[in-house]
This record gives C-alpha cells, sequence and structure tokens, in this order.
C-alpha cells in the first residue's frame, strides 16, 4: 500500500479573511498516535476539525486543499460525507454526551447505521463499554442518563460511543483537559492500547502527555506546520529553533 | 469613610430587594386575585349538568342545560390548531437552526415575519380568515376556526421553539454529526431530544392562547348548541360561551359565565399540568 489511512494536502483555512491554516500538508502514519501541539490558537483544533469535515457545518469558513481518506477527498464536491465521519470517532475537548441514556448512547451510532437487531446491540454496547474500561462502573445503570456521569466518565463513553461505529481512525482535541490526573492517566492508557487497532490523532497542549503517549508529533505554529516526526527527533533533535524554544518551554 | 460606603451599597442592596419583592407579590396577588374572583364567582353556579349537557332551548335565558358544547368544541379547536401550528412550526424551527445559516438571510426573514405575526392582534387574524373563509365560499365552522387559530399561533410558537432551540449546545450536534448521522437524524434524535422540555412547554403556551383566543374565533367558528362531529360544522367555543352568557341581563346567567371561565381556567391549567408531568419525563435525560 502507497501512503496512510489519512494524508492532507496543501490545505489552507480561512475564517472570513483570516487565514488560520497555512498550506498544511502531512501524511499521518497508520496505527500510531500522533500528537499535534503548539501555542494556543495555532490552529489545532481548526486542523483536527477539518479532518472528518466538521468543519463545514460553521459559517464563513474557506477550506482549501486535500484531506484524503483512505485515497479519497473529504473536501470534493459530491462526497458523501456521514460515511466519512463513521471512518473516525472523536473525543472532544469537553465530553458531549447526547441526551439519552448511557446504554442509548453507545447504541446510537450503530443504530443509525441500520443496527436494529436488540441482542446485537446489546453485545456492541457491552464490548464498547468494556474497551472504554467504564463496563464495571456503568453495568448496572445503562439505562440512566449519561449525564449523571462524572466528567471521566463521560469522557469514556463517548470513547465507547466513537468506537462502536466502528471507526479506524480516533481523533481527540485535548479530550484529558476536563479530567482530573487518575481520569486522565486512564484514557491515556485507552488510548495506548487502541493504536494497536487505531490510527489515532490527539491535541495536546501538555508537553508531557504527548512525551508520554504519542509516537509521532506534529508542531504547529501560527497555522504552519513548523516540524512533524517521530517524537524523538521532534522533542530530542529538532530541526527548527522554533521546535526547539516550544519544547523546551520558552515559548508558549 | 469605608464604612460610609458600604452603608450606601447595603442600602442600595435593601432597597432593590424591597421594589423585587413588590414585583413579585404585584405578580403572584393579580394571579391568586383573578383566580379567586373566577372561583368565587364561578363555582356556585357551576354544576354537574353544566358540563355534561348542551344547551336546552332558553339556557341564555337562565334555563336547564350546560356548555358542553363549548368545552368539546374549545377542545376540539384547541387541540388540532395546536397540531397544525406544531406541524408547520417545528419544521420550520429546525430548518432555521440547523439547516440555514444562522445568520442568513432565510433565518433573519423567518425570524423577522414571526415578530411581525406575533404582534398583529388576533382580531386581525380572525377578520382575515373570515376573508378567506367568505372567498372560498366557506361557512363558519370548525374547520375554518381551526385554520385561523392555528395561523394566530404559529408566531407564538415559532418564537418560543427557537429560543429554546438556540440554547441547545451546538456541541450536542457535532458529536452527532461525527458519528456519522445526517442532519435529519441529529435534528430529529438528538436536538429535538435536548430541546424536549423547552419545546413541550412552548406548544403549551400557544396552546393556551390559543384555546383562550376569543377574537380568533368570533367571525369564523360560528356557534351552535350542539356537538361539532365534522370540522365543516360550526363549533361552539367557551370564550363566545362566556362572552355571550356575560352579556345576558340574567345574574344566574351571569354566574354561569364565571363558570364556564372557570372551567376553560382549569382546562388550560390541567393541561399544563400535564405537559408539564411529560416534560419532566423527558428532562432526565437532557444534558446539563
Ligand atoms: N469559528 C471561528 N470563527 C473565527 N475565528 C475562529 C473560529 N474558530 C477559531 N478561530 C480562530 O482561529 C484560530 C485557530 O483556532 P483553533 O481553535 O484552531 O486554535 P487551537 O490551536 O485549537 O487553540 P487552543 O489550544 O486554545 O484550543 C484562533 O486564532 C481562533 O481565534
Ligand atoms: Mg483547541
Amino acid at each position: 500500500m502507497n501512503g496512510t489511512h489519512l494524508q492532507v494536502r496543501n490545505l489552507s483555512v480561512w475564517y472570513g479573511d483570516r487565514r488560520v491554516l497555512r498550506d498544511v500538508t502531512l501524511d499521518i502514519p497508520d496505527r500510531r498516535i500522533t500528537a499535534i501541539i503548539g501555542p494556543s490558537g495555532c490552529g489545532k483544533t481548526t486542523l483536527l476539525k477539518c479532518l472528518n469535515r466538521l468543519l463545514e457545518t460553521g459559517e464563513d469558513v474557506r477550506v482549501q486543499g486535500q484531506v484524503l481518506v483512505d485515497g479519497e477527498d473529504i473536501y470534493a464536491p459530491r462526497v458523501e460525507v456521514t460515511h466519512i465521519r463513521r471512518k473516525m470517532g472523536l473525543l472532544s475537548q469537553k465530553p458531549q454526551v447526547l441526551p439519552m441514556s448511557i446504554y442509548e448512547n453507545v447504541a446510537y451510532g450503530p443504530r443509525i447505521h441500520g443496527e436494529r437487531r436488540r441482542r446485537e446491540l446489546d453485545r456492541i454496547v457491552e464490548h464498547y463499554l468494556k474497551v472504554a474500561s467504564l463496563w464495571d462502573e456503568v453495568r448496572d445503570r445503562l439505562h440512566g442518563p449519561a449525564a449523571s456521569l462524572s466528567i471521566g466518565q463521560q469522557q469514556r463513553l463517548c470513547l465507547a460511543r466513537g468506537l462502536a461505529v466502528g471507526p479506524e481512525i480516533i481523533l481527540g482535541d485535548e479530550p484529558t483537559s476536563a479530567l482530573d490526573p487518575r481520569a486522565s492517566q486512564n484514557v491515556e492508557q485507552r488510548l495506548g492500547e487502541l493504536k494497536r487497532d487505531y490510527t489515532i490523532i490527539l491535541v495536546t497542549h501538555i508537553l508531557r502527555q504527548a512525551r508520554r503517549i504519542a509516537d509521532h508529533v506534529i508542531f504547529l505554529y501560527l497555522g504552519e506546520v513548523i516540524e512533524h516526526g517521530p517524537l524523538k527527533e521532534v522533542f530530542g533533535n529538532p530541526r527548527h529553533d522554533l521546535t526547539r524554544r516550544y519544547v523546551e518551554g520558552e515559548i508558549s | 469613610m469605608k464604612s460610609g460606603r458600604m452603608d450606601l451599597r447595603g442600602l442600595e442592596e435593601t432597597v432593590m430587594r424591597g421594589l423585587m419583592w413588590l414585583a413579585l407579590c404585584l405578580v403572584a396577588g393579580s394571579l391568586l386575585l383573578i383566580v379567586a374572583v373566577i372561583a368565587i364567582r364561578g363555582l356556585p353556579s357551576l354544576s354537574l349538568a353544566m358540563l355534561t349537557q348542551t344547551p336546552r332551548g332558553g339556557y341564555y335565558l337562565g334555563k336547564e342545560g350546560g356548555i358542553l358544547n363549548a368545552i368539546v368544541g374549545s377542545l376540539y379547536l384547541g387541540a388540532a390548531a395546536t397540531g397544525v401550528a406544531l406541524a408547520i412550526g417545528l419544521p420550520v424551527v429546525l430548518y432555521i437552526n440547523l439547516y440555514a445559516r444562522s445568520s442568513g438571510l432565510t433565518a433573519r426573514m423567518v425570524r423577522f415575519s414571526m415578530d411581525v405575526l406575533w404582534g398583529i392582534p388576533s382580531i386581525v387574524y380572525g377578520a382575515f380568515g373570515f376573508i378567506v373563509m367568505t372567498a372560498v365560499g366557506l361557512r363558519a365552522s370548525l374547520g375554518a376556526a381551526i385554520v385561523t387559530v392555528s395561523l394566530f399561533e404559529l408566531p407564538i410558537m415559532v418564537r418560543a421553539m427557537d429560543e429554546v432551540l438556540r440554547l441547545v449546545p451546538r456541541e450536542i450536534g457535532e458529536a452527532s454529526a461525527s458519528l456519522g448521522a445526517t442532519r435529519l437524524e441529529t435534528a430529529w434524535r438528538v436536538i429535538v431530544r435536548q430541546a424536549m422540555p423547552g419545546l413541550i412547554t412552548a406548544t403549551l403556551v400557544a396552546f393556551g392562547r390559543g384555546i383562550g383566543d376569543t377574537a380568533a374565533v368570533l367571525f369564523t367558528a360560528g356557534f351552535t348548541d350542539r356537538i361539532p362531529t365534522s370540522p365543516g360544522q360550526p363549533a361552539a367555543t367557551l370564550p363566545l360561551a362566556i362572552f355571550f352568557q356575560l352579556g345576558t341581563p340574567f345574574p344566574e346567567v351571569q354566574g354561569r359565565a364565571y363558570a364556564a371561565a372557570a372551567v376553560l381556567t382549569f382546562l388550560v391549567l390541567g393541561v399544563s399540568l400535564l405537559a408539564r408531568f411529560f416534560a419532566g419525563r423527558f428532562a432526565r435525560n437532557t444534558v446539563k
């Protein structure tokens, strides 16, 4: 196979007149954790949202360039967007559960993609709640409201919900930023296990977190990719002066 | 010096608090007063016959009978008009909130026209309904009243629902979309669910306004002693029954008008409580 699951080619994004991503070109390695790092406002969230075309729901947004998912340009006209989004699970900065029960949150995705059999749904819900290591905590309150879970539990529920539609890629936008250290550690561990089967892209502003779990790092600065490569190179031997100053904490 | 300032701020606090209490008492007091007057004047005249019989000959002169025709007429009218307004209003609100750009022309136009329609007095809707009705050769009937009242309810409902949907966090929609849901699926299965308690309240407000409105049905519903069995027949309504009974010179008939007013008030109250109960059950799952 040439190329990876997910490729970005000359991607630029404007909000109104402001250009917030400049000519981004990347190959995201398969079945690795890729961390996107960079100072606040540099376009990390924007880049992540471009990858599953969530950006188009906003207004006055212009996107130029290509995002190739399995070779298919998702910004090409007449692309059916739902099957692309289905290939990616999203963990947002603040976990966002759906207004339904814990069970229904996980079953929601499979249901809209046509799974009706009760048995199968039960199996899916149990399986992915286990993968997200939430099952034991919620097994006797599956039909209680998801909003009553703690924030850390909600984030793991979002993980289970995302995985239940069978994605190949997991996108995380600072998924641990609203969590306390133990809940963060839990989510980090899950991601560490999941990289065997999934391609994971993680926005983070915590350099230590990137060091702990990333294999690959993208350093974004003012909308431009300054440097990207294996963790050891970017952190240990940065090619660019800006990168060095960022990873050494001189600029933030 | 410092304590002087503190005194002033403390005084400010006390005065404002007093004013708020006063306003609160005014609101609660007038509500209580209305209910009390209706109950005191109406309940003595309220009888089982009033609720279970249609008017006999001479009912409006103080003879036997009841207002079952108006109760049923109002319920038919209120339910059907609210149903029609909901069937038109909900898609409109979902469209301007989830499909159209929120600052785009369509959404602005809809909001503006709803504001205008909202401010038009119901007698104008009544007159409009009457003109359309006669133009197409219909007579005053339940059907004509349903159309008129639903038009009157529409802006009330749309504006209230619009406010509710605007409060739904955008991230909930994004979460659903990122799972591969279409906008329609997101709208119906997630956004409507999240907004359900508010949507129920909005529907209820419209229902209360519709069932209680007199001017919109004055020319369009007609009036009859019989219970309508099809939309083509004229229908009595509670507001008009109250109006006619109050207009008679007989004290006992006027007493019945208050009794009818009590029935109308408790009807709306009962429906509100019922809807609140259901809204509460839906609120169980809403986020935040
Ligand atoms: N909807 C929007 N409209 C206009 N400008 C926006 C919008 N969203 C983001 N921006 C701007 O685009 C730039 C990039 O934003 P983005 O959210 O991608 O940054 P980020 O790297 O995720 O920052 P943070 O680390 O603080 O989350 C910022 O300057 C931001 O102000
Ligand atoms: Mg961000």
